[in-house]
């Protein structure tokens, strides 16, 4: 359980200060992973820090498994480190260490005797798969093995919270979602609470439970992953969602297309279905029931967890009112209609 | 050669890695926890104090700045007071060591500098102290760093302690100047050349072998 509430972080005073965190408010319920995704300098680092205190809030309040962490004294903050485990984009796993020697370091940190932290290292070396490379150097590792080790260093105090800075972003897309799943699989056997900060769709739909959307220091959604992959509330949650979906209209398109409608013009819009629309053959019912032609320029399904999201780019060929009773029709249909602009038709 | 000349030189070969030794050992005692000092005391680090840290650089670049003969006479009254005489191999070590150690100190330091801050970060997270950062971290990861330095420090030295000779220090240094300058022996000249240089080169090759055992990148 990790509870931030009215956490600010200013950098700097007076006229020169910067403003990393503005009055942030998130509440991660035991045993979830959260998601929290953001542009690069919006402050999502600032965020993770400010759970273990590698970065002091200036303001507001930060509860881990009910301790308020800013109040610790400096000993206090050491032992509560203990159970809130770190991992990091570029691993920070020690060059001249194995990776055995990696993972017993916090064991040695807290005073642990030579024979417990063995017991307690070889069956995390286990558990990541790397049970065979323990008396390598991480220089000898590839980045998602060396991911790995760092995985097994954190959980090696026992923690209850595992923060990951970035832990994909140095990773290609397969080795990404290799240690995503174990990272899952380390929340379902672990019970252990996942904060992550990303700029990645994919990390967010593949394993959050929940997200929060950070921009310029504040948290400006929060909401169900398969909620806010069908339906962002802000124009930054949009552009993530098309970003990852790929879906925008084809460039000469987009020159063509004029905000205001004219005489001979027709609207080209974005639509999205989420739920039971999605397997309704909608399409051919709108050409039947309003009397327009719908020209497909692209269309998607994806599915998001446990929902199924479609996303369709489309003009819609009709006289105005026809076409203003189609997307009225979609509407009603629990479609999301986004007029993208509308577009001459060359005949 | 007579066996006279050879003894002579023997002793004075032996004297100048014991005056080597005794300084390099004592100026790293002493220059690196300095050094590490002089990086764990900057704003924003583990153990951050800037007034300290400003105390600590400006006496280190005051020592690393006075020129080593300078320093050698400077000191005299220092040097009587701690071994009771200014000359010998025992007075000699005494200024050599107080000009390692402002060097071996930043030396350690620029070793250091070269850890990924990302390292610190991490242990920080693991719930480490300042101390154990310093003794798990920092100093087995600049390992590398530090022998090179260590080892730049010995080189630098051996021609300090040859310096040292010339004011009646003892030593190789001592040897040439006094047979092999004063009294045109160019023989002895070459001798103690090639002995110092041999020297050098014998701790650069101990040093670069030990920075490659250590590398584990």
């Amino acid at each position: 359980m990790i509870e931030l509430s009215n956490v600010s972080k200013t950098y700097g005073s007076g006229k020169n200060a910067v403003f990393a965190l503005k009055e942030v408010n998130l509440t991660i319920p035991k045993g979830t992973i959260h998601g929290v995704i953001g542009l690069s300098g919006a402050g999502k680092s600032t965020l993770i820090r400010c759970v273990n205190l590698l970065e002091r809030p200036t303001s507001g309040s930060v509860t881990v498994d009910g301790q308020e962490m800013t109040l610790l004294k400096r000993s206090e903050l050491n032992q509560a480190r203990h159970r809130i485990g770190m991992i990091f984009q570029h691993f920070n796993l020690l060059t001249t260490r194995t990776v055995f020697d990696n993972v017993a370091l916090p064991l040695e940190l807290m005073g642990q005797k030579r024979g417990a932290i063995k017991e307690r290292v070889l069956p995390l070396l286990e558990m990541v798969g790397l049970a065979d490379k323990a008396q390598q150097y991480p220089a000898q590792l590839s980045g998602g093995q060396k991911q790995r080790v760092a995985i097994a260093r954190a959980l090696a105090s026992k923690p209850n919270v595992l923060l990951c800075d970035e832990a994909t972003s140095a990773l290609d897309p397969q080795t990404t979602g290799s240690i995503l799943e174990l990272l899952r699989s380390i929340n379902q056997q672990l019970g252990i609470t996942i904060l992550l900060i990303t700029h990645e769709m994919e990390v967010v739909k593949s394993i959050c439970h929940r997200v929060s959307l950070i921009s310029d220091g504040k948290l400006v959604e929060d909401a169900e992953v398969g909620d806010f992959f069908t339906a962002p509330i802000t124009q930054l949650g949009r552009e993530f969602l098309n970003d990852f979906l790929q879906l925008s209209p084809p460039k000469e398109l987009i020159e063509r297309l004029s905000d205001a409608p004219g005489e001979h013009t027709h609207p080209v819009v974005r639509l999205t279905f989420s739920g039971d629309a999605v397997s309704t053959p909608l399409i051919s019912r709108l050409a039947r029931e309003c009397s327009v032609d719908v020209s497909i320029l692209q269309a998607k399904v994806e599915s998001i967890q446990d929902r199924t999201l479609g996303l369709m780019i489309a003009e819609l060929l009709g006289t105005p009112a026809q076409t203003q009773e189609a997307m009225a029709y979609l509407e009603a249909h629990q479609l999301q209609v986004e007029v993208l602009g509308h577009v001459q038709r060359n005949v | 050669m007579s066996s006279a000349m050879f003894n002579l030189i023997l002793q004075a070969t032996l004297d100048t890695l014991y005056m080597v030794a005794i300084s390099g050992v004592i100026s790293t005692l002493i220059g690196l926890p300095l050094g590490v000092m002089l990086y764990a005391t900057r704003p924003r680090q583990i153990l951050a104090m800037p007034v300290l840290n400003q105390v600590l650089g400006i006496i280190t670049n005051i020592g690393r700045s006075i020129p080593f003969i300078i320093l050698m006479v400077a000191i005299i009254p220092f040097t009587r007071m701690l071994v009771g005489t200014s000359i010998g191999i025992n007075a000699a070590s005494v200024p050599l060591t107080i000009a390692a150690i402002p060097f071996v100190a930043r030396l350690i330091e620029g070793a250091l500098n070269e850890i990924s801050p990302g390292l610190i970060e991490s242990a920080q997270s693991m719930g480490a102290t300042p101390w154990q950062i310093i003794c798990k971290v920092l100093i087995p990861e600049a390992r590398g760093g530090i022998i090179t330095g260590l080892t730049i420090t010995l080189v630098t030295l051996v021609s300090y302690s040859a310096m040292a000779g010339a004011v009646g220090g003892g030593g190789l240094g001592d040897l040439g100047i006094r047979y092999g300058y004063n009294r045109f022996n160019p023989t002895i000249m070459l001798i103690t050349v090639i002995i110092l240089v041999v020297m050098v080169q014998g701790f650069q090759s101990l040093g670069d072998y030990l920075v490659r055992k250590s590398d584990r990148k």
